[in-house]
């Protein structure tokens, strides 16, 4: 009734797009690689067989793509011409979550080491 | 501190305060003989249902732009006190503003002017405009729509309560901390602004979401993005921009309430805190925010420009790229605003070259509106007079922009006069200009009838002299070492100055002095007449071709026709409520019932 | 002028890959306008919390000579309510699939699945807090304590207002059924728990696995 296209030149975000068995298969499929990601974090935060600088942007990397796989398998967020819109609010906003997380990151680093109190005083602070 | 009423004491009437007191006297009175002339006339129930509780764009736009109307006459009263004390405050005398007095009206000037002056006007053109540009009935979620006006004329009375109890903050219009902490800062004022801040900031984020929503998925058949028209384009960029960037001004500012009722230590001197996290936060959104108040009024101007000339808009695609150019590029240089808190040279460099790559766009927009009237048939009506002078003055107040954008350069003018010229310079002919020139544009649209040209020149020439001469001396005054904020000045020299940009806020000040009533003709073929409906359906007036009452296919739920239904009804009772009391000298709208077509 | 046999304005005259517009199409219909303007709301709510992300990024190593990560986080716990919140999400996803079918029971049964695992996740949240709190590391201790606090308090508070939503959606779904706006709500509400797993990816990543590296 309120969908007069049946060629479903647009998709509302989150919703499942398909047959019912293949949206079953889409969120176990999603539910299996989270886990398995999810395994694989926490073993590579407890290991020591890793190069030890690399296992903070190792982690990154990990959480990148889990969240990948809940875009893709839990909100169905499809690179087709329907959900041109979907992907494009997407963009943006990880656009600015990136902006403010590095951006902020970035400058605060520069300030705390230009600005912060004298090394003598570092001691007291920054006990770590 | 009382469990029920915590701070709040009668200490809090501010009787020992002649200027407070005597404004609030004033403006209570005045507010009691509105509420009893609306009384006395039974206009009520129409207001109640024809505007307050409106869902509808126009109305929700007109609301908008009477509270951003209403709520200019106080921040400028704050500029007009400041310009008169600073004059008074020279070398030996100590002008009329004692410190604390004066620190909280450059606090109010400021948070007025850009929450609930420049953000109530904008969005209210956008409100207003958007759906008629798009050829829609409204936008994609009219009851938010009110919602969030609503929310946003509750920051503005909370502000205003601030004048009768209590007291505002003295931090400046970004409560920077640790000054806006409560060590520093006990008094109720902080609280005020937060809070006010923090509930018009829900209300903006909402509309954010409904404009970005309608202009992207509700358009009128064969609008395709390349065919809406340029002021929507604005529209979306700066929504684009409310949906990013007021987010971080909620975190931020809930961030500080933290600091002060629940004792956390984010910005605070001790426990560990960083008031420089506070700065980079606060100015992630403070960039973004100037470019949501600027990028719809170079919307209207493109609209201005094109009628006004006779002539299609130069450069179409070119305005829409550099719209969004804009937009992206405007969330990389908020570093702009604290060069001389110590990032350090690379940091500072990479955002003073963003700083001066945003002016690019910006240029080719002017080159557009430059081209657009070159070769038209150029009518001066009272809108070409705003894109003229606009378009004479951004420039300057741009290039000092660039100007402030070399780190060296700011570290010799930063927080001084220079920069307080700088931003008024940029603000008053880029978004105040747009918001007159949109006002006498799209005011026949609203209420059937044209404002008065003359007047309207008048309005225009206050404000160009009274502006240059209010902003102009204070370059010179920031190269000769002047602070912003200041209450009191050492230097005798300066006075002939500051006497001259006294003037400047008094020529300002007589712009609003030109209002004269509404014309005593009833005006037929108003857009927003109810009764006018005979007119729309003809198409007798130019301007008040409306689509159909409902666009086949949209929202055809049941609620919303049991909701018509009623609406009707009420109406129809309404109208011969209007009908039973006819006033001497002002003949009635002629009142029609009219029956709607039952769709399925 | 138009003949008879040519398609309504509105409808169906052109293929879609064409542009990503509207083209000829006009207005679109409800069921993708309200769940397109809450996708844009979860963006925002995305943006608050880089914001308190980048607070805590700043701030983690100002602990005031209090507690510091390591000697706070239990991965343990961690690891039980990450898997508890991701299978939330997974039977949330279950539970639209059956509403879709307009199934009653199984719905309201995933459902209630989806809220149980939440409450899993909110419990040893809270637990972990009062913890901290009991043991002197409260908020107010240092500037590190009041960001931990706030940015997974603030996920936390998001998973309680998203409990609330879940038991009033399952009272509608059981007063009124599937009707079209029951199940645009519905739609809206999955959004938002899958948006609050994808946050907890970030949080316990950054949080709690890279802040207590060895």
């Amino acid at each position: 009734m309120t969908e007069h296209d049946p060629e479903k030149l647009n998709v509302a975000p989150g919703a499942p797009h398909d047959s019912m068995l293949s949206e079953t298969v889409s969120y176990v499929i999603g539910l299996a690689l989270a886990l398995g990601l999810t395994a694989v974090s926490f073993w590579v935060a407890s290991t020591s067989s890793l190069w030890g600088p690399g296992v903070a942007t190792g982690l990154v990397v990990l959480a990148i793509a889990q969240m990948g796989i809940h875009l893709v398998f839990f909100l169905h967020i499809t690179s087709g011409p329907d959900n041109t819109n979907n992907v494009l609010a997407l963009a943006f906003g990880v656009l600015i979550v990136f902006l403010v997380m590095v951006g902020t990151i970035w400058i605060m680093t520069h300030m705390n080491a230009n600005m912060g109190p004298p090394p003598e005083m570092m001691n007291l602070q920054m006990q770590h | 501190m009382s469990p029920i009423f915590g701070k709040l004491t009668f200490a809090a009437i501010p009787v020992h305060e002649p200027i407070a007191l005597i404004t609030s006297i004033v403006v209570i009175l005045a507010l009691a003989a509105i509420g009893i002339w609306i009384t006395a006339n039974k206009w009520w129930p129409y207001l109640w249902h024809e505007y307050i509780t409106s869902t509808d764009h126009k109305r929700i736009g007109i609301m908008y732009i009477v509270l951003g109307l209403v709520m200019f006459l106080r921040g400028f009263a704050d500029a007009i006190m400041m310009r008169a004390h600073q004059y008074f405050a020279v070398g030996q005398d100590q002008g009329f503003l004692a410190p604390e007095h004066y620190n909280q009206i450059f606090s109010a000037h400021g948070t007025i002017m850009i929450f609930f002056v420049a953000m109530p006007l904008v969005i209210g053109f956008m409100n207003f405009v958007v759906p008629l540009q798009l050829g829609v009935r409204d936008v994609a979620f009219p009851t938010l729509n009110n919602v969030s006006f609503w929310l946003n004329a509750s920051g503005a009375l909370l502000v205003n309560v601030s004048l009768f109890i209590g007291e505002f903050a003295r931090t400046g219009w970004l409560a920077f901390p640790p000054l806006s902490e409560t060590a520093f800062s006990p008094g109720v004022g902080v609280d005020y602004y937060l809070v006010a801040l923090q509930i018009s900031g829900v209300g903006t984020v909402l509309t954010g979401v409904n404009f970005v929503t309608t202009i992207l998925k509700i358009r009128a058949p064969g609008m395709s993005y390349l065919r809406m028209p340029v002021f929507c384009w604005t529209a979306l960029a700066s929504n684009l921009l409310i949906i990013a960037a007021f987010p971080v001004l909620t975190v931020t500012l809930a961030l500080l309430m933290l600091d002060r009722y629940l004792g956390f230590h984010f910005f605070t001197n001790d426990g560990g805190g960083n008031s420089m996290l506070y700065m980079n936060l606060i100015w992630v959104w403070g960039h973004p925010e100037v470019y949501i108040l600027v990028l719809p009024a170079f919307g209207i101007y493109s609209e201005v420009a094109a009628t006004f000339s006779g002539k299609p808009l130069f450069g179409y695609r070119s305005m829409v790229f550099a719209t969004m150019v804009i937009c992206i590029v405007s969330f990389m240089v908020w570093l702009h605003h604290f060069f001389t808190m110590g990032a350090g040279a690379d940091v500072n460099a990479i955002f003073g070259i963003a700083s001066m790559i945003i002016g690019i766009p910006t240029g080719v927009k002017i080159y557009n509106w430059l081209f657009t009237m070159y070769g038209g048939r150029v009518r001066f009506n009272v809108p070409i007079y705003y894109l003229i002078g606009f378009m004479l003055l951004f420039v300057g107040g741009g290039l000092t922009g660039v100007l402030l954008a070399i780190p060296p350069v700011d570290f010799v003018v930063h927080n001084s006069l220079f920069l307080v010229a700088h931003f008024h310079h940029v603000i008053i002919p880029g978004v105040v200009f747009a918001i007159f020139a949109g006002y006498h544009y799209w005011f026949p649209k609203a209420f059937g009838f044209t404002l008065d040209e003359r007047l309207g020149k008048i309005v225009f020439w206050c404000w160009f002299v009274g502006f240059n001469l209010a902003f102009m001396p204070s370059y010179l005054l920031g190269f000769w070492g002047g602070t912003r904020r200041m209450q009191h000045i050492s230097d005798p020299s300066w006075k002939p100055w500051l006497g001259v940009e006294l003037i400047g806020a008094f020529f300002i000040a007589a712009a609003p002095l030109q209002f004269r009533g509404p014309p005593r003709r009833p005006r037929r073929g108003s857009l927003l007449a109810p009764q006018a409906e005979g007119d729309r359906a003809r198409g007798t007036h130019p301007g008040a071709r409306l689509p159909a009452h409902r666009n086949a296919g949209e929202y055809p739920d049941r609620r919303d026709r049991r909701l018509l239904q009623f609406a009707l009804r009420v109406r129809h009772h309404l109208v011969h409520l209007v009908a039973r009391h006819p006033r001497p000298g002002r003949r009635l709208r002629s009142v029609r019932v009219v029956r709607v077509a039952r769709r399925a | 002028m138009s003949t008879v046999s040519e398609a309504p304005a509105v409808g169906l005259t052109h293929q879609g890959s064409e542009d990503t517009g509207l083209g000829h199409r006009g207005p679109e219909s409800k069921s993708i306008v309200v769940p397109y303007g809450f996708w844009l709301f979860v963006l925002s709510d995305m943006v608050i919390f880089s914001a308190l992300f980048a607070t805590y990024a700043s701030l983690v190593h100002a602990t005031d000579g209090g507690p510091t990560t390591n000697e706070l986080f239990d991965r343990n716990l961690v690891a039980i309510e990450t898997i508890a919140l991701l299978l939330s999400s997974f039977v949330c996803g279950l539970a639209m699939i059956t509403a879709k079918r307009a199934n009653m029971l199984w719905t309201q049964g995933w459902l209630l699945l989806t809220g149980l695992l939440g409450a899993v996740f909110l419990g040893i949240e809270l637990y972990e807090f009062a913890k901290m709190i009991g043991e002197g590391a409260g908020p107010q201790r240092s500037a590190f304590l009041s960001s931990f606090f706030t940015l997974v308090g603030c996920h936390g508070a998001h998973v309680t207002a998203g409990l609330l939503w879940l038991g009033t959606m399952m009272a509608q779904i059981w007063a009124k059924g599937f009707q079209p706006h029951i199940m645009r709500r519905l739609l809206c509400y999955s959004v938002f728990w899958h948006a609050l797993d994808i946050i907890w990816v970030a949080i316990f990543t950054i949080v709690y696995l890279i802040g207590t590296l060895p």
